[in-house]
């Protein structure tokens, strides 16, 4: 009797991946342009609209950019601990609490110039996320608190106090009693890029990333954090820090959602409000895996998300598509890829039973 | 010769094109789905009603978040060459405001905010007149005198309805008390049903509701309480508990607007209308609201269309039973878009 088995591939797949990678969203493409004809929505035309309003020009593009930034901030962060399996899914609280840390700052300092301004809240961003973040990896380390749970849980808590302070002590007393603190000063505001609607949170997220691809490939800590990250155990014995790496990675990971909140409260915005809460942190978790945890797939895979985004909202005013096919669609997209992982790790041989 | 006919031709398109105006491009921005039978819903059928106007084609985006995704969506319809742009939730409010500076020939309306432009207009609806009188009802079906209001966030809109619910339930009854439960939400339909429930655990008989969802009304119908619905008449969700829902009807107002910009007479201001002009009403009143009841209620209803009752009118107490509206004022509409205060008989925080 023959059947189909799964064997795992000895050696890495090359280029072969990549093959894997556009059968995957040929794959997903396909699905969701039967999904638009069978709500009777021209299937290429649609699929085309989309894609050419995503990244069919520069004011497409600029948005992309825009829209790019927090997920990718967010993801790196995240794709750090999901290395070294410490499954963070609190970017959303970090990204909350990153949030709330700049707005003191700019409303606590509002005379300071912007040179000291900026980087202050960046700081207190950075601290305030970091401080959401190490929470878990102690609790984990002190009492063998499950992080999933406790992450989770600490979401909630983040966008509470994000929302107590906004409903109370910060509420802009001219705003008519609607939730949001008062402006940004100017100096509090990051500045955009020339004419374009871009924001010089893009540099940040270039120092990102940059060092993150640096501290994984050429650092010790690096190293060690991979080998940790494939087995504890034997990274054990070998005497590797793991408690010290699971408080670096939860701490450098809140710290990055925190600089997320920054921006977005700060650039986007220009002031804290309870909408800035908008699911970067978990759309992070999607990109993060979708990438395969690697920092500078992730910066592409962000865009790309971005893009699917910015280009659903013209599928819709142009064609009236429901706003859950967007929402379907990316379903497609990462189901479709993360099976496709599988193929690039195991192939199908038919094995005679005998 | 050729050349003449030539010169006809191109006067003729000139002329075909003037007289062949393009249509006036409508651009819609809603906060959720549009299937969701509530705020949405309502807006979109405001739309409905100005597509078949002559001369006129529009569209929407659903679903979109207050903040960056509703600036550049905004952006995006101005780019596209929407002429006019509706946006129906408050957080779209600064986002709009900055669009609206980079396109001073494209007219913007938002919905229940306050800042604005010279192309750029607030509009709302005084939805705590059908409130009011949704209050009556209720406050005439109760048995427990204990009423549960679902909330949904803590900002005047909402507080301006629980106050004007409040202040019709007394009207008819007034030892009434309206309970009040936050969930932070305008579209969860299982938190706000067990919102409603924990309402009917305290003795609330009769649950009313400021969210998209149907969840309250079902609670409502589960466990044999009356329920008051909102945005559109819920009566489908919950047949035998919705007593009638304070609703929407934002056809009217909006093809005025959109003929308004047509003809060029359009001014930036606030609008607020209510009853009089029919952009809120209540729906049919359910089976088991006595005729003495919905007789009262109407009288009432055009007492308050015609202007000659104010629902804010003195004295109206707070919750501490301190004086605020002294006899015989009214509470100015500064007043009411900034209402941070409960009336007397609300049991809540504000928080």
């Amino acid at each position: 009797m023959r059947e189909l088995c799964a064997v795992k591939r000895q050696e890495p797949l090359g280029w072969g991946s990549c093959l894997i990678f556009l059968a995957a969203l040929t794959l997903a493409f396909s699905f969701s342009g039967m999904l638009l004809a069978m709500g009777g929505k021209p299937a290429l035309g649609g699929l085309w609209l989309l894609v050419h309003s995503a990244f069919g020009s520069g004011f497409a593009l600029e948005d992309c950019l825009v829209k790019a930034v927090p997920i990718f901030l967010c993801a790196t962060g995240v794709g750090l601990t999901f290395r070294l399996q410490i499954w963070n899914i609190g970017a959303e609280g970090q990204f909350a609490l990153g949030a709330v840390g700049a707005t003191w700052m700019a409303l606590t300092f509002p005379a300071w110039p912007w040179y000291a301004l900026l980087p202050a809240m960046l700081a207190c961003a950075s601290l305030a996320g970091a401080l959401w973040g190490a929470i878990p990896a102690l609790l984990r380390l002190k009492l063998g608190a499950n992080e999933i749970i406790v992450t989770l849980m600490l979401n909630y808590v983040g966008i509470l106090v994000l929302e107590y302070l906004v409903y109370g002590v910060w509420k802009d007393p001219g705003s008519f009693g609607f939730p949001m603190t008062s402006e940004f000063v100017p100096a509090a505001v990051v500045g955009r890029i020339g004419d374009t609607r871009l924001n010089w949170g893009l540099a940040l997220c270039l120092v990102a990333g940059g060092c993150m691809s640096v501290f994984l490939r050429f650092t010790r800590l690096g190293y060690e954090l991979r080998a940790c990250g494939e087995n504890v155990r034997a990274a054990r014995s070998a005497r590797m820090p793991y408690a010290g790496l699971v408080v670096t990675v939860m701490v450098v990971s809140g710290a990055l959602s925190g600089w997320a909140g920054f921006l977005e409260s700060s650039a986007i915005l220009g002031r804290l409000q309870p909408s800035i809460m908008s699911g970067y942190g978990y759309t992070a978790i999607v990109v993060a895996w979708l990438a395969n945890l690697r920092p500078l797939v992730i910066a592409v895979a962000s865009f790309l998300l971005a893009g699917l985004r910015v280009g659903m909202e013209t599928l819709q005013l142009d064609l009236q598509v429901p706003a859950s096919f967007g929402s379907i669609m990316e379903g497609f997209v990462l189901l479709a890829i993360l099976s496709g992982g599988f193929f690039s790790r195991y192939r199908l041989q038919w094995r005679t039973r005998g | 010769m050729r050349k003449s006919i030539l010169l006809v031709f191109i006067a003729l398109l000139a002329l075909g094109s003037t007289c062949f105006a393009e249509d006036l491009k409508v651009g819609f921005v809603y906060v959720s789905p549009v299937g969701d039978a509530g705020y949405s819903y309502a807006h979109d059928q405001g739309r409905l009603a100005v597509e078949a106007m002559d001369g006129v084609t529009t569209s929407f985006v659903e679903s979109v978040a207050e903040g960056q995704d509703s600036e550049r969506v905004i952006l995006n319809m101005a780019r596209k060459g929407y002429d006019v742009i509706f946006a129906t939730s408050y957080g779209y409010m600064d986002p709009m405001l900055k669009v609206a500076k980079d396109f001073p020939k494209v007219t913007f309306m938002h919905c229940s905010g306050y800042k604005n432009a010279p192309n750029m207009a607030n509009y709302f609806g005084r939805i705590y007149q059908a409130r009011y009188l949704t209050g009556m009802v209720a406050g005439a079906m109760t048995k427990s005198k204990t009423l549960g209001y679902v909330a949904a966030l803590p900002i005047p809109e909402v507080i301006r309805g629980i106050n004007a619910f409040a202040l019709g339930a007394q009207a008819v009854n007034p030892d009434v008390q309206v309970r009040v439960v936050w969930t932070k939400t305008w579209y969860d339909p299982a938190t706000e049903k067990e919102a409603a429930k924990s309402l009917l655990d305290v003795g609330c008989d009769v649950i009313a509701q400021h969210q998209d969802s149907p969840g309250p009304q079902e609670a409502a119908q589960e466990r044999g309480a009356y329920s008051i619905g909102y945005n559109t008449d819920m009566s489908s969700f919950a047949p035998k508990s919705h007593l009638t829902s304070a609703v929407w009807n934002w056809g009217p107002f909006y093809k005025e607007m959109v003929q308004q910009i047509k003809d060029g007479t359009w001014k930036s201001q606030f609008y607020w209308y209510g009853l009089d002009k029919g952009i809120v009403d209540i729906a049919p009143f359910g089976p088991m609201v006595p005729g003495d009841v919905q007789k009262k209620v109407l009288a009432k209803k055009l007492e308050i269309a015609s202007g000659a009752y104010k629902v804010f009118s003195g004295p109206i107490r707070d919750q501490a039973g301190k004086e605020k509206v002294a006899a015989g004022a009214v509470m100015s509409d500064a007043d009411l878009l900034g209402f941070n205060w409960f009336v007397q008989g609300v049991v809540g925080t504000l928080e």
